[in-house]
């Protein structure tokens, strides 16, 4: 396969390091101009994964750590496609995500929000796109929860989506919001990102056609990763 | 009016959060839920090279450790080759060598550490090689967008590496350098902001 490098990252749609309105950022934020770099073999590779590495049933967040029943909540099914900006799918790339339970509480051991943990509900999943990209989750949906920032920030209901692609350079950590939450629009971590039109594309849309009558609603959620050039006129990165 | 371009744009990123380890290293969030935990293995126990361990903290703007970071890094093997269809040397990448590692902090202290193979040279752009260098990329709260940085050894010979090269201000090449502590082990500390921050890559 011949090298091939990625479109420049558009930093115009992704948020800046700092954000004073979220304030973890303020101390957490790099100052400095980052060198950007022509992209060489340790940007344009990056970690396979194939079935030998995850379950079947872990893209199931309803089974995957039930104990005595199914959690609590609002059964959903999240699916979409991970594809480049070009539209082609990305074959085979891990996809992770993490989220509270129906009460707005994570199983995690730094959560402390008084709404009970779930004994039936881990809170995360993973699995591999097929061949055309396309992936689905089975979950409960999560509660909104309140988090210190300002005195009475809460954030919007949301899944964490973590994925690969085929590179390091476009590994991509992102949350997934609902269509019709009031609170999107309110929280100061989703107004990190300066284009409202990339905020709107943080946002799944109820999806009554992957729904499954008298069982579970769906959204869907198509995750976007930078676009590989094509081999026309590639810069060399080998030989002179 | 133009044609429209018609690309589409990348998703926008956004903080892992504190809770990212319930969804990357549930181990490190309290349970346990899956078969295996991916990352936990770099090198595997068959690859050829010198057996190494790195470890040091991220430190935020006032110099306390971040202690809730997620780091996550991408090396060749002993020989320079990445396990990767992209690699022109794919095929005889060492047996077992996956690359690929998820660094989970000391949640009290914020120390990491991860065990690996020390990489070998890579070729880089235009034929030029690139020294012996591991990519890392690290999210947390706080943190909207994940960083890229590389670490280098301060015991190989880094003077014609082209992106240390492309550093402008010398001493902050330095801030890309693991110290050696000892026989194969090396210490790498990340400074997000202030004295001596981190040279961060644009990729
Ligand atoms: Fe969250």
């Amino acid at each position: 396969m011949k090298p091939a490098e990625f479109y420049q990252r558009d930093r115009t749609s992704q948020p800046p390091a700092l954000t004073p309105d979220y304030k973890t950022s303020v101390p957490r934020s790099p100052r400095l101009a980052m060198l950007s770099l022509q992209g060489s073999m340790s940007e344009i590779t990056g970690p396979t994964f194939g079935h030998s590495d995850i379950d079947a049933i872990d893209n199931d967040l309803i089974r995957n750590y039930a104990k005595t029943g199914d959690p609590v909540g609002e059964r959903i099914i999240v699916h979409g496609r991970v594809l480049d900006e070009n539209g082609r799918g990305i074959p085979n790339t891990l996809v992770e995500i993490w989220q509270a339970n129906a009460g707005g509480r994570y199983r995690h051991k730094k959560d402390t929000y008084l709404a009970p943990i779930d004994p039936n509900f881990g809170g995360c999943g993973r699995t591999l796109t097929d061949d055309q990209g396309h992936y689905h989750f089975r979950t409960v949906k999560p509660g909104a929860y309140p988090w210190r920032n300002w005195v009475n920030n809460w954030r919007p209901a949301h899944i964490h989506v973590s994925v690969f692609g085929t590179s390091f350079s476009q590994r991509l950590i992102t949350q997934m919001y609902f269509e019709g939450d009031p609170l999107i629009h309110k929280c100061p971590i989703v107004a990190t990102i300066p284009d409202p039109r990339a905020i709107d594309q943080l946002i799944a849309p109820l999806d009554m056609n992957a729904a499954i009558p008298l069982d579970c609603l769906a959204y869907k959620f198509d995750i976007i990763l930078r676009g590989r050039r094509s081999t026309l006129f590639e810069n060399r990165l080998e030989g002179n | 009016m133009a044609q429209p371009l018609n690309y589409l744009k990348e998703s926008a990123s956004q903080t892992a959060g504190p809770y990212v380890h319930i969804g990357l290293a549930p181990g490190a969030a309290g349970f346990d839920i899956y078969r295996t935990q991916l990352g936990e293995d770099i090198a595997g126990p068959d690859a050829p090279g010198e057996r190494i361990r790195v470890e040091g903290v991220v430190m935020d703007g006032t110099g306390a450790p971040v202690k809730d970071v997620l780091l996550e890094v991408w090396q060749a093997d002993a020989a320079g080759i990445y396990p990767h269809a992209e690699d022109p040397r794919f095929a005889d990448c060492a047996p077992g060598f996956r690359g690929w590692g998820r660094v989970i902090t000391d949640f009290d202290t914020g120390l990491w550490a991860f065990d690996t193979v020390k990489p070998g040279p890579v070729m880089g752009r235009n034929g030029r090689m690139m020294a012996p260098h591991i990519s890392f990329w690290l999210v947390a709260r706080g943190i909207n967008i994940g960083l890229n940085t590389r670490m280098y050894f301060e015991d190989e010979d880094n003077s014609a590496d082209p992106v240390l090269n492309l550093v402008e201000q010398a001493p902050r090449r330095e801030t890309l350098l693991a110290r050696k502590t000892g026989p194969g082990h090396y210490r790498f500390d990340i400074r997000l902001q202030g004295d001596g921050e981190t040279v961060f890559l644009d990729i």
